[in-house]
């Protein structure tokens, strides 16, 4: 799941100046979730932009905009429209506008920002992030992930701002991460832990493994 | 004597520090670095203080240096990544100077330039065994250098830190790590102070208490509700709002707080934040 957020208006108007005739695409993805480009944003996107002047000569809510074989099949059934059109304002991800751009030969606005998520989130959401880093350290954390729960991604314990309340000094409406990995090992009896020293990241593993970069849908987009 | 034999020879040690300005005027500075000359066995430079761009630690480390005082080379790791960190140690070793206080680093959003990225490649405790490794005549990856620099590390510590236990594992971990001397966050609270130098008495490691002046009540309330591990007792609080010169209660609670202090730790690190020119008057009222 990605989470998206509408950009202001006239940011949009500005990708846009100088093009008359654009066409909507939504998604019902995350984008729909994320109340950016569902069927309702979409029609309010209309018209805005016929009130700007603009003219929309079609629109489509696709279910998912990553996925370049849905919106190739959706283009063909709209092909009128999308011709017509001097760009696409698609209301979607990063990796949405990305796809879309892929596979129309259309100039493509986002009209949407992505947000950070500080990590990847299970398909089941809960405050559990990963940030994919190749080298799981929760065995020594009491299952708490260093990266993504404290702000600075310390390895080797608190960095010392931890406010009075057990809060993060960089933003208080964040529990202090290392606050909660201590709790966490001191209930399971596991303090020991904190004595190790944890050798700095390799951050050549958060590079993809290039097997997994060549997925099945990789493949059958690139029609291998 | 350098900082390293003042600790050895177990004396008394004060410390304090100077900010870099921001921009090239480096008079101000340097004066304020002169009033500490003789009196303080060496002089900490922050590195771009609360993350606000300003003057480089090193090269100001380079001209103390050259005055012949005797500079600790503040060291962040929340603006260089590892190659940088261990570049900047060699470039300080051939410039002769020898202390290193390793930190982790205020976050960016906290200072003046919010929209930079951080780094946090590596944090205090990788940063001292880092230094630990160039002296062995090693990169961090284990490929050799030209000739091993010589390095006297130091840390900072949270007497005050929530929960404290977790401060006293990483201060441990920086031992370990190869940190041979510890500055604290400021201290108010002898007590407090006295409680945590017990529980760290089996390091062995010479610890020296931060002191900051305090420049009035206001100040003081303002630490407490958003410093992290500083606690000014009220008492203290309630004797800068009475005072009638305020700078001069101010010296003297510093210099009852060394007074204090004395038979608990090793020495104190003086941070003026702007009132370095007071520095002088606080050590002689503590007979210092
Ligand atoms: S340590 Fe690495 S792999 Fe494990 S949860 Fe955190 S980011 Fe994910
Ligand atoms: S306060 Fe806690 S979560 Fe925030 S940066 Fe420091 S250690 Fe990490």
């Amino acid at each position: 799941m990605l989470l998206s957020q509408q950009k202001p208006l006239e940011e949009i108007l500005r990708f846009l100046d100088g093009e008359k005739n654009i066409f909507i695409l939504g998604c019902n993805g995350c984008a729909e979730a994320s109340g950016t480009g569902g069927k309702p944003q979409v029609l309010e996107m209309k018209e805005a932009l016929e009130k700007a002047g603009k003219k929309v000569t079609g629109f489509s809510v696709v279910d998912l905009l990553c996925q370049k074989a849905l919106v190739q099949s959706r283009f063909r059934g709209k092909a009128k429209e999308v011709k017509a059109a001097d760009s696409i304002l698609a209301m979607t991800c990063g990796v949405g506008v990305q796809a879309v751009a892929a596979v129309s030969n259309k100039v493509t606005h986002p009209a949407c920002n992505t947000l950070p998520l500080g990590g990847m989130r299970g398909e089941w959401q809960g405050s559990e992030r990963c940030q994919e880093c190749g080298d799981c350290v929760l065995d020594l954390t009491g299952g708490i992930c260093p990266l993504t729960a404290c702000s600075k991604s310390l390895l080797n314990g608190a960095c010392g701002g931890t406010t009075k309340e057990g809060k993060c000094e960089v933003d208080q409406e964040m529990e202090c991460g290392w606050r909660l990995i201590y709790e966490r090992l001191e209930k399971l009896g596991q303090l020991e832990k904190l004595r190790q020293i944890y050798e700095p990241k390799d951050h050549s593993k958060m590079m993809p493994p290039k097997g997994l970069r060549l997925s099945e849908r990789w493949a059958l987009e690139q029609g291998k | 004597m350098g900082l390293q034999e003042s600790l050895a020879s177990k004396k008394f040690v004060v410390t304090s520090e100077i900010g870099p300005p921001k921009g090239i005027h480096i008079q101000e500075m340097l004066a304020d670095a002169d009033l500490l000359r003789g009196r303080v066995d060496a002089i900490n430079v922050t590195d771009l203080q609360s993350s606000v761009m300003r003057l480089g630690s090193l090269a100001v480390c380079h001209l103390l240096q050259e005055k012949g005082l005797e500079p600790i080379f503040q060291m962040t790791c929340r603006d260089r990544n590892r190659l940088a960190l261990q570049a900047d140690l060699l470039s300080a070793s051939v410039l002769g100077i020898k202390n290193v206080l390793a930190l982790t680093g205020d976050y960016a959003s906290l200072g003046d330039h919010p929209q930079a990225k951080p780094v946090f490649d590596l944090d205090s405790v990788s940063l001292l065994s880092v230094i630990k490794t160039l002296e062995t005549g090693t990169d961090m990856v284990g490929n050799p250098l030209s000739g091993a620099p010589k390095f006297f590390a130091g840390a900072v510590v949270n007497p005050g830190g929530n929960p404290v236990e977790a401060q006293i594992f990483k201060m441990e971990k920086k031992i370990k790590a190869g940190a041979s001397f510890f500055q604290t966050q400021a201290v108010y609270d002898v007590g407090a102070f006295e409680k945590f130098m017990k529980r760290v008495a089996p390091f062995r490691v010479p610890v020296l208490a931060g002191i900051i002046l305090l420049k009035s009540a206001g100040m003081a309330r303002f630490m407490n509700k958003n410093v992290a591990g500083v606690f000014v007792p009220e008492p203290l609080i309630q004797k800068m709002s009475k005072a009638e010169d305020r700078v001069k209660t101010s010296i003297e609670i510093a210099a009852d707080l060394i007074k204090e202090l004395k038979g608990l730790c090793q020495g104190v690190h003086i941070m003026p934040i702007g009132w370095e020119s007071k520095v002088p008057a606080v050590l002689e009222a503590a007979k210092l």
